[in-house]
């Protein structure tokens, strides 16, 4: 038995370190196609002591660690690529509080957004945050660290964006509170009017440090939420549909989505929106509003809204929306990747006809779906496409495609959302060389020993 | 291995170890370890791996197919078509391990206890009827009902003395029940969990035998696992009976005023469903009736209660084998800190299994001042 095994369960204790092949097995790899690389351990610790202890001994040792969260970005952003110690951070789950009237919720860094949801809808009913699509195990922190979008991304922007404050652990070990949070109890700011040092961690995909505990805001909920489906046949349509919808300031989220199959969607955009209100008045003004807003292409028969089914409406209001999650069986073999470029809207139809156009070429089923990010100020445009993972061939192909569209994304201007080793690659080949350099400087002076999530983020 | 066609399928997504509204996890081998190799994502990619030759059986790979309670909540939450198949995939994949010989000791232990002697407690056979002595209770002969015990009812302490009041509530309602005595045989369900499908067929065809012989036509089940092996799984074999939980029946006499007017019981009271009763076969309804059914009695639910509740951490057979462990983050323990949150003074249960892993629970946790686990029978006798 190693030392650092021994100390490991030393500071977690035995039940939740391992260096069995199983867990080995298990944690070399997410659901995406990824190459897989084994760690050398796996912890789940509980407590944010016990981290500190972790990345201590780890970085005395020079040891790689990679925290984790649900691991469900699928483009390999928990695979150790060096190895070392793979930190589960689930059991850090408590949600410490909930300031009602400034609205913001404190949760540990293993907390997931369902289990925020449900506490939210149990003790504050009249809260919400901004929940993704992604599977209710993803974890808060993690989404924040890769720059995750959600319910409420079209009205307040980044997830990241609406982080009030962060304790992380640095890769050296010592605990650090950035935000308000530094200098006083109440956990309303990441960053103004102090220098806003948040940005060393989000979007830095854990390779800067540990985030052991963060404030998120939480925003109204309005009591009557409903969607509505406006279709179009014409893409190059949908950045002016998208501009008047968000002129309104009426709509709570907005995602377009095209599909070839079923064939009743095959050329056909489908802009999701959904609103919300207090009282049946207010649903119905904006309501009134949206349709409003896109007269023009419905007096030119350019488009008009899809009567959505009573049936039909759960599957869109639902939160996270199971319906996605599902898509990764719809070749009956359990995978799903996507990147998620960010872009400006007016990409939308040549990033639309680009992934139709290389789902053809490799043969593959793929689902087109982009959410607005802001007033329309940028859009995750998800490059998906669904695999049968006990077909090799089925997934060299998506691996292909994958990349193809993201080339694609990255010459229209966009950059990349959750990127995959080769992605980071390309963008910082893409980099302005100062943008670089500092990156390096920061990665240095926080990671001395280059021990947080080597591989990722690495410029060399 | 059977289902081996579906088990790649699996996205490792982890509605799975959910409840519906997703409060919290609500896989007892996940909430034990807290590694996701022990959630039924991890378990079907490593079964997958093991298929695929990338990992190759070890004690480890078994442990974690062993701490599997099949409580079934991965089975009610999952999103995915093959949701219903999750049980059975694991079941088979144990049973892989079953022929290969390489099972957790105390899992073949229990199954040579099971063959050997009848019952995991190794203890003779013609102790079995034991129990009922000193009771009103008879033995079966033409009865309208076959009151069946099972192994925990007929030699665990706790067991027999949930028995004992089952019995008493029954007779003492004048309904026309038998016991088998030192004729009954273990019901087999966990042992089919465990994976040992021959030796549950066995045990099976030789009930559905005896209660044919008997003329059995309607059985009353003290355990909800054997609940689930005479509803669910005898009549694959050929044994169709009708089959009640006692809850159910207990249930329909308050309604019948078989039962006599019941006092007031001044008590708050939290109930937990038993895995293999709630989950397994959608009995919720009858044990909260019989409860609120008591003048005086509070009935408050937990946050995780019927289809999402919470396993005692007994089921798929860990009550004997106990791979899942102690601790503080073991399963009862769990449970029993959600009961105390709701102010309860009364851990209600209906399930002998459930009973002694709460009990314990709530020994090791050091709050018996606080709460105390009953069953519903008990509970209804005090309030006789």
């Amino acid at each position: 038995m190693s030392d650092i095994y021994k100390s490991l369960v030393e500071i977690a204790g035995e039940g939740h370190v391992s260096t069995q092949t199983e867990e080995l097995y298990f944690y070399a790899r997410d659901p995406g196609l990824m190459p897989t690389h084994k760690p050398d351990y796996v912890v789940a610790p509980k407590t944010t002591e016990e981290v500190q202890k972790i990345v201590k001994l780890a970085n005395k040792e020079k040891i790689p660690i990679v925290p984790m969260g649900a691991g469900m970005a699928l483009t390999g952003l928990i695979i150790p690529l060096k190895g070392g110690i793979v930190i589960d951070m689930k059991r850090m789950r408590k949600i410490v509080g909930v300031n009602e009237k400034a609205r913001h919720a404190i949760v540990e860094g293993g907390t997931s957004q369902g289990a925020l949801k449900a506490y939210l809808e149990r003790n504050y009913p009249n809260l919400r945050h901004s929940i993704p699509d992604a599977p209710p195990t993803v974890t808060i922190a993690a989404n924040v660290a890769i720059h995750g979008q959600g319910r409420l991304a079209q009205q307040y922007g980044f997830n990241s964006d609406m982080v009030s404050g962060l304790e992380v652990v640095l890769p050296t070990g010592e605990l650090c509170k950035i935000g308000s949070c530094s200098m006083s109890p109440d956990w309303f700011s990441k960053g103004p009017t102090l220098p806003d040092l948040s940005g060393l961690f989000l979007g830095w995909l854990g390779t800067t440090g540990i985030i052991t505990k963060l404030g998120l805001k939480l925003y109204p909920k309005k009591r009557m939420r409903d969607v509505e489906i406006f279709v179009t046949d014409r893409e190059d349509l949908v950045p002016d549909i998208l501009f008047n919808l968000t002129h309104t300031e009426m709509v709570e989220d907005i995602n377009i989505w095209f599909q070839a199959k079923p064939i009743m969607f095959t050329g056909n955009h489908h802009i999701t929106l959904y609103i919300t209100g207090d009282r049946d008045e207010e649903l119905e003004f904006k309501r009134k509003m949206v349709w409003d807003s896109l007269k023009e292409f419905r007096d030119r028969k350019d488009g008009g809204f899809m009567w959505v089914l009573p049936a039909m409406k759960p599957t869109f209001l639902d939160m996270p929306q199971k319906s996605i999650t599902t898509f990764a069986d719809v070749k009956k073999g359990g995978g799903f990747e996507y990147s998620g470029p960010i872009v400006l809207i007016e990409k939308y139809p040549m990033l639309a006809r680009n992934l139709e156009e290389v789902a053809n070429k490799y043969k593959l089923a793929y689902s087109g779906m982009a959410r607005v990010i802001g007033r329309g100020h940028a859009m995750m445009f998800a490059i998906a496409f669904t695999f049968n993972r006990a077909d090799p061939d089925m997934m060299q192909r998506v691996k292909k495609a994958g990349h193809e569209g993201i080339t694609f994304a990255f010459d229209h201007g966009g950059i990349p959302w959750k990127p995959t080793v080769e992605e980071q690659k390309m963008a910082m080949e893409r980099m302005d060389p100062n943008t670089l350099k500092l990156m390096k400087m920061v990665k240095e002076n926080l990671d001395p020993n280059g021990i947080m999530n080597p591989g990722n983020w690495e410029v060399n | 291995m059977e289902f081996e066609a579906i088990v790649h399928r699996c996205f490792r997504c982890g509605y799975c170890k959910f409840t519906e509204d997703y409060q919290d996890f609500n896989c007892p081998s996940y909430a034990k370890f807290g590694l996701d190799t022990y959630a039924a994502g991890g378990r079907m990619w490593l079964i997958n791996a093991w298929l695929n030759n990338e990992i190759k059986t070890s004690e480890h790979y078994a442990e974690i197919l062993y701490s599997c309670v099949t409580c079934g909540n991965c089975e009610k939450h999952c999103v995915f078509t093959f949701r219903d198949d999750l049980l059975n995939i694991f079941e088979a994949a144990k049973a892989e391990l079953v022929s290969e010989g390489l099972i957790p000791p105390p899992v073949r232990d229990y199954f040579k206890a099971i063959k050997v002697n009848g019952n995991p407690y190794k203890e003779p056979q013609d102790e079995r009827g034991k129990w009922a002595e000193g009771t009103d209770i008879q033995l079966y002969s033409d009865q309208e009902y076959l009151f069946y015990v099972g192994d925990v009812g007929s030699y665990d302490e706790r067991g027999k003395k949930m028995a004992k009041s089952v019995g008493r509530l029954l007779t003492e309602a004048g309904l026309s029940i038998g016991i088998l005595g030192n004729e009954e045989k273990s019901d087999g369900n966990d042992v089919k969990a465990l994976g040992e499908k021959w030796l549950f067929e066995q045990l099976a065809k030789d009930n559905i035998d005896i209660f044919k012989k008997k003329g059995v036509k309607k059985i009353i089940t003290l355990d909800p696992h054997a609940f689930n092996a005479f509803a669910q799984e005898y009549p694959k074999l050929g044994g169709n009976f009708e089959v009640w939980h006692y809850t159910q029946i207990l249930s329909m006499l308050i309604r019948e005023k078989k039962i006599p007017p019941l006092s007031a019981y001044k008590v708050k009271v939290t109930y937990h469903d038993p895995c293999y009763l709630g989950r397994h076969n959608g009995v919720y309804s009858a044990p909260r009736g019989v409860l609120k059914g008591i003048p005086g009695i509070e009935v408050i639910e937990m946050n995780r209660n019927r289809e999402n509740a919470f396993c005692c951490g007994g089921g798929g057979g860990n009550f004997f084998t106990d791979i899942l462990g102690v601790g503080e983050e073991s399963p009862s323990r769990i449970r029993v800190r959600e009961a105390l949150d709701t102010g309860a003074e009364v851990l209600a249960v209906a399930c002998p299994l459930c009973a002694k892993m709460l009990d314990d629970a709530v020994k090791a946790e050091g709050v018996e001042e606080r709460i105390t686990v009953r069953d519903v029978a008990d509970i209804i006798i005090t309030a006789m």
